[in-house]
Order: C-alpha cells, then structure tokens, then sequence
C-alpha cells in the first residue's frame, strides 16, 4: 500500500507519541490511572496503619459476641438488649430487607403504572403521571422521607385519642387503628396447626377459647399451598394454548383458575383454623396485632414513590422503543388497545425496562440506608449506629456493614440478571 | 455509598493520626482559636442566643480555656455534636476539647481512650412525661413508647432499667434534641428520658411546660464532664485545671467583678494569690501565661456564677444546685490544692 503521508521511521518513537497516538492514547491513560489509584489507596492503607488508636487497638472483631445493651423495637428474630452486637446487626439486616423489599414491589407497581398511563391518550391522565413523575424524581429522597415521617407524627391521632367514651378516633372497621406511631393492623395466627400451644389453657376457663399454636411451620404449609395452585395455573393456561393452537378456539379457563386459586388456600386456612388477633387499646398502646411503624411506613412510602418516578420513566423509554408498526400492525389484527399492551408492546419492552430496573432495585437497597433519619432500626441503624458508636469499633463495624450491603447488592444484581436472561431475546 | 464510607472511615483513621499525635497547645495557639465540641442546642447547656452567640453552662467551659490559653474567651469555634458524631469529632482532631454533658464511664475512659478532666455537672436520668398521662412514677412505664437519643448512656440505662424491672418497653430512637421535641410534642412517644438536668432545660422551652411533668425516680448516675483525648497529658492538664480554677475561685470569694481588683496585687490569702498569679509560677507550669487563671475567671465568672447565670435557680432552667455546690456546701464540687 502506498500512502500520502511519510512511513513511519523505525526510529521515530518519541515520548509525546504516547500522548498524541491513538494506539499508545488509552494505555498511557489507563496506565497513569491505575498508577493514581494505586497510590491514593496506599496512601490511606499506609495512614490507616499508622493511626496510633487502630495500632492500639488492632482490629477485632471479638466485640460482636458482647452483649448489645440496647433495645430495638423492630424485632423479626427474638432479641433482647442482653443479646450479642451479632443478632443486633443481623436484626438491622433483616429490617434493611424487610423494607427494600416492600418498596421494591411497590416501586415497581407504581412505576409500570405511571409509565404506561404517561403514554395515555387521555391528556389529563398523561398530565397528571408527568407531575407525578417531575415531583417526585426531582425533590430529593430524604426530604421525602421526613415529609411523610413529619407528617404521619403530626396528623394521625395519637393512641390516647381513641380511649374513653366519646374517643376523638377509632379504628377502621374496628379492627385497625391508625396512629402518629404506626398502623396497628389485625394479626392472623392459627389454632389448629402443627407445633406447640403457647399457653395453657386454664382449667377453670369458663368458654373453651381456641388457643394460638405457636410454629412458623404453619405459614410454610400455606406458602406451599399457594405455590401448587400457581403451578396448577400455569399447567391450565398451558394446555388452553395448546387447544387454542390446535382449533383456534381459546377455552375459558377463568373459573377454573379462579377456583383453582381461592379453593385450595380457603380449605387450608379452615383446617388450620384461621384466626385474627385484633389490636386492642390496653395502657399506654395499642397491643397485639401487628405494629407497621410510621418509621417503616415513612421510608417504604417514600423510597416507592420516588423510585416508582424513575422506574415509570424507564417503563415510557421502553415501550417509547418498540416501534410503532408493530402497535399498528398489532391494531390492524384486531387486538384492543388494552391487549396490544400486554401481549405484543410489554413483552418486547420488558427487554429493554429489565437492565436498568435492576439498578433501580440497587438504588432502592442502599437507599434504604436514609433509615437513620427516622430511627427506623435497619443495619446503619443497628451495626453502623448503635453498635459502632457505643463500642467505638468504627472500622469493624464499617468494613462489616460494607460486606453485608455489598451481599445483598450482589445476590440482588444475581437474580435479576437470571431473570434478565430468561426474557432475553432467544436467538437461535 | 459503600465507597464513600470506606473512604471517608480511612480518611477519619488519617485524620484520627494527625489528631492524636501533635501537642493539642501548640495546635490552638497555631490556630489562634479553641475548637470546642457541644450539644445541637440544649438552652442553659449550650445553645446560640438571639445574637447567634453560644451560651450555656457547658459554652462556658470552653470559653474559660479560649481565655486561659489564647487570653481571649471569644476566640472558640463551637462545632456541634450530636450524641452519635461526639466522640468521632474529638478522637479525629475536629475539636480539641469535648464539653457536651457526656457522661464519664469506664469505657469511654478507656477503651474509647478519652480523659474526662473533672465533673462539671453531677447528674442521672431521669423522665419526663405529659402530665395528662397521669403517670407519677417511672415504675408505672411499663408498655409505654420512649424517646431516647442514640448513641448516649441513656439507651444503655434504660434498656437495663426496663429489664431488672420485668417492664416493657417500646424504643423509638431519635438523633438530636430538636427531633425529640418534635416527637414528644406531637405525642409520637409518651415519655422522653435523658439527663435530668436536660430535661429541666428543655421542659422551660416546650410551649406550656406545666403540662409536663419529671418523674421522681432518678435511674443512673451521670457524671458530665468535658473531656479530652487520651495521649496528650499536658493539654488534659489545662483544661482539667481552668476548670478547677473556676471552682476555687467560688470557694475563695473571687468573681467575675472582683477578680481584676483581686489580681492587681498580692492579698493575704496566698492559694489565690498563686490561683491569680500575683505569687508564684503555677502559669508556667502548665505553658501558659501567669494570668490564665484569672482571664478565665474574668471571662466567665467563678463556677457558682456561671452555675446560676445559665442554670440555677435564678435562670428559666431553674435548677438547685443540689450534688452540684462546693463540698463546703455539702455538695460534690472540689477543686485540689494550687500549689
Ligand atoms: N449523658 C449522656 C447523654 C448525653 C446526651 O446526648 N444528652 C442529650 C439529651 S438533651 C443531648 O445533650 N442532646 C443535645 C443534642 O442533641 O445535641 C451521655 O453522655 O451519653
């Protein structure tokens, strides 16, 4: 080949081509990175060895087997304050779950909602999802969080308002209260299950009343139960496609589904004896039932809605990059608005929405963190509040806490990607 | 987030090196101002007034040791510490010197390696509840919901307290004293539980304190005081002796008034000759000028001044001072010989 400019001398390597070259450009940047990077983390590694308190001290994680010494009010495991630093964190870990969880789902919902429904031919409907979406995406987090802790404290009645004869307030159905400390909503137990009795029944009770058995294993059987009718569904669903591929005729399978949900779970529930535990006014609280803090409630509401903004906005991207012919072509066969959504726009949308849902997913975890500001007991709270500032193990505590974040980001990424995968386009 | 913690503990554990190891004196003299640790805002403790000024019992502390060492009590920047942020600021560098009712116990003595120089006011926890409660004992807490600041002896009390009583109790964890009155204000706890002495200052502040009472029991023993970092005994040794000097001083008749006239010469009483400087080198001792103790007096009065201008009965705080006034009195406060 013969080229305009001069061929390349053997001996013409100067320094500045590392620079001006572009096949040497990236390596000599990446190179003086990595060097930076290097540096900067020795240098803290090399300050973190020379602090006479770590020297002192040393790192030692033995602290975790102490007793915590304090209290925690959300409690999923039993603990006691004389319990170790160890269960207090595992507490916090789970709580930190509890609500990641919670408004993982709820995000999600409200986002596919919200992003759908801002496509809408209906103007006010577009409108109205576009402020949803610009408000809430646009005011940061922790503002939302103690808006709505500000105000669930302030607004909701207290539980003294809902004593005496002509109460101020009183709970919905009778059966669950809103207060300025939390939703306390009926608790399910069961009577007839497996495991063991939580009291004795007194000899002299007057009414044989039906007591509590006090095994998890119960719920287990329900969840069981639930999940042989999801299958048992999806085996119908399967064989009325088969019948709709065979005659083009679909069958109905609506009672048969409906039935094959709500039969299965209402039998067990009878079995074991469904009972509900009312929350009732006793002393200072309402007591039994179950307690949703406003805590928790002022941290799920507010990661939902603001994550929900961003996910609708990621739902609108995604159906937004399906083209339109296949709207139309869909249209043309006949199919109604509402099952050109589901059937030919979302599916292929879903490709596109999953990748940055799961860093949606991740947002929301680690934002879960903001727990602190409300006092709800997730980890920060626990491990990287209580437990580091009453033992002084700030290193531990913080080298731990980043495992157990990075833990769940992980696992979180793990699943979703699966997932991901499993609705990838199957090229074959 | 993960990073940025990881930094930010490295960051501290660098900072915490540089802290600790240079003379704290010499640091503040560099500096020409005192670095001093407090609350958020507890009025008559510490709290900005009307000017933005910081006043209180504890602001005092830190103003007599600006006026010992610097000659100048305005010469403090006062940082804020939340109960949780309190002990990183101070075993960092951020502040020199902690004077935020922190209560002295083994453990921050020793394994947190802090050196309290003295008690500038003796306490114990105590509760405040509404008075509509119609409560009149802590023994009849039990189910009750309770504020408490975290990161503070009075989780750690209070969790004990409730147990060895066979109580329950329902914990709701705040971090500063504005987020407590929020919330016991708006009836979200039914009982807020520290430090008496904190509880009668915020009690004046709520908008109808009768409403409110504080309990009688009194479930621990605080012991506040300032507090400064183990290793460097010298500075330990100032402020541990400007306090003692405001002390003596209300023990041996000096004020803020009289200090001046007292200085000026040699009188027949020689500790506060040597106490004000008109005899001997007790100054010198410590690397300072022989008038520090009596620029730290003329700046903010003796202990018993600064006790009932900030909080003593004459103050809208309004308490007695009880374990509080000089052993003479029948009371705790004692300063060692100036000799
Ligand atoms: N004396 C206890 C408690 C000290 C404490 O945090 N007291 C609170 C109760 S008023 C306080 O000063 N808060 C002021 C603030 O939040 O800045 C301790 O040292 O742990």
């Amino acid at each position: 080949m013969t080229t305009l400019s001069d061929p390349p001398r053997a001996d013409g390597f100067r320094l500045s081509l590392l620079v001006r070259d572009k096949r040497y450009r990236s390596y000599t940047f990446q190179a003086i990175a990595l060097i930076a990077l290097i540096l900067f983390f020795g240098w803290l590694a090399s300050n973190a060895i020379r602090n006479p308190v770590l020297r002192q001290a040393g790192i030692d994680f033995g602290f975790l087997a102490d007793p915590a010494g304090y209290d925690i009010n959300q409690q999923p495991i039993p603990y006691t304050s004389q319990s170790s630093h160890l269960r207090a964190a595992f507490i916090g870990a789970i709580n930190t779950l509890i609500v990641a969880f919670l408004a993982c789902a709820t995000a999600t919902v409200l986002g596919v909602i919200a992003g759908v429904l801002r496509l809408s031919n209906n103007w006010i409907v577009r409108k109205l999802m576009a402020i949803y979406v610009e408000m809430f995406r646009n005011i940061p987090v922790l503002i939302w969080i103690l808006i709505i802790f500000t105000i669930s404290a302030n607004v909701f009645p207290q539980p003294s308002a809902f004593r005496g004869d002509n109460p101020e307030a009183s709970p919905i159905f009778g059966v669950a209260a809103i207060t300025n400390r939390g939703f306390y909503l009926p608790r399910p137990y069961f009577t007839n299950g497996i495991g063991a009795v939580a009291d004795e029944v007194p000899a002299d009770a007057a009414a044989p009343v039906a007591q509590e058995v006090a095994s998890n294993a119960n719920w287990l059987i329900v969840l069981a139960v639930l999940v042989t009718s999801f299958f048992a569904v999806r085996a119908v669903n399967a064989w009325a496609t088969k019948r709709q591929n065979a005659t083009g005729v679909r069958p109905t399978t609506l009672w048969v589904n409906l039935g094959l949900w709500f039969v299965p779970i209402v039998v067990t529930l009878v079995i074991l004896g469904l009972r509900w535990e009312v929350p009732e006014l006793r002393g200072f609280n309402f007591q039994g039932g179950i307690l949703a803090r406003n805590s928790l409630i002022a941290l799920w509401f507010a990661l939902s809605v603001y994550t929900g903004a961003f996910i609708a906005e990621n739902v609108r991207a995604g159906i937004l990059a399906i083209s339109r012919g296949q709207t139309e072509a869909a249209a043309a066969l006949g199919l109604r608005p509402g099952r050109v959504m589901s059937l030919v726009v979302l599916p292929q949308a879903l490709r596109i929405i999953i990748p940055p849902l799961i860093s949606q997913y991740l947002n929301i975890t680690k934002n879960t963190s903001l727990a602190i500001a409300v006092g709800y007991m997730d980890l920060t709270g626990t491990l990287g509040g209580i437990t580091l500032n009453q033992t002084g193990r700030a290193l531990e505590c913080i080298l731990l806490l980043m495992a157990f974040y990075l833990v769940f980001s992980l696992v979180i990424s793990a699943v979703m990607n699966a997932y991901n995968a499993s609705v990838a386009l199957k090229e074959r | 987030m993960k990073n940025s913690v990881l930094l930010g503990t490295l960051a501290f554990a660098g900072l915490a090196a540089a802290g600790a190891s240079a003379a704290t004196l010499d640091d503040v003299k560099a500096r020409g101002s005192l670095n001093c640790g407090v609350n958020t805002g507890v009025p008559g403790f510490a709290a900005p007034d009307a000017n933005g000024e910081w006043q209180g019992f504890d602001v005092s502390v830190c103003r007599a040791v600006a006026a010992a060492v610097l000659g100048d009590p305005e010469a403090v920047n006062f940082i804020s510490t939340t109960g949780k942020t309190r002990f990183t600021a101070l075993a960092s560098g951020e502040v020199d010197l902690l004077a935020r009712n922190t209560t002295w116990t083994f453990s921050r003595d020793t394994d947190l390696k802090f050196d309290f120089v003295g008690v500038n006011y003796y306490d114990g926890q105590g509760f405040i509840v509404p008075t509509a409660l119609g409560v009149s004992s802590a023994t009849e807490l039990d189910g009750a919901t309770i504020c408490i600041q975290t990161g503070t002896t009075t989780e750690l009390n209070l969790a004990d307290y409730f147990r060895v009583n066979d109580m329950s109790y329902e914990p709701v964890p705040i971090e500063t004293e504005a987020e407590a009155r929020t919330q016991f204000l708006a009836g979200a706890c039914d009982v807020y539980t520290t430090d008496r002495s904190a509880l009668a200052s915020v009690r004046v502040t709520y908008p109808s304190p009768d409403d409110y009472v504080i309990l009688p029991e009194v479930i621990s023993k605080e012991p506040l005081g300032p507090l400064v970092r183990h290793g460097d005994s010298e500075w330990g040794d100032i402020v541990r002796w400007t306090y003692f000097a405001l002390v003596a001083a209300e023990q041996y008749g000096v004020t803020q008034d009289n200090v001046e006239e007292m200085a000026a010469e040699a009188g027949d009483n020689p500790e506060v000759n040597r106490l004000l400087g008109t005899e001997g080198e007790l100054g010198a001792m410590i690397g300072l000028e022989n008038s520090w103790a009596k620029d730290a007096i003329a700046a903010v009065g003796n202990y018993g001044e600064i006790f009932s201008r900030n909080i003593g009965e004459d103050s809208p705080v309004g308490l007695e001072r009880g374990l509080n006034a000089l052993y003479t009195e029948g009371g705790l406060q004692y300063a060692p010989p100036f000799r």
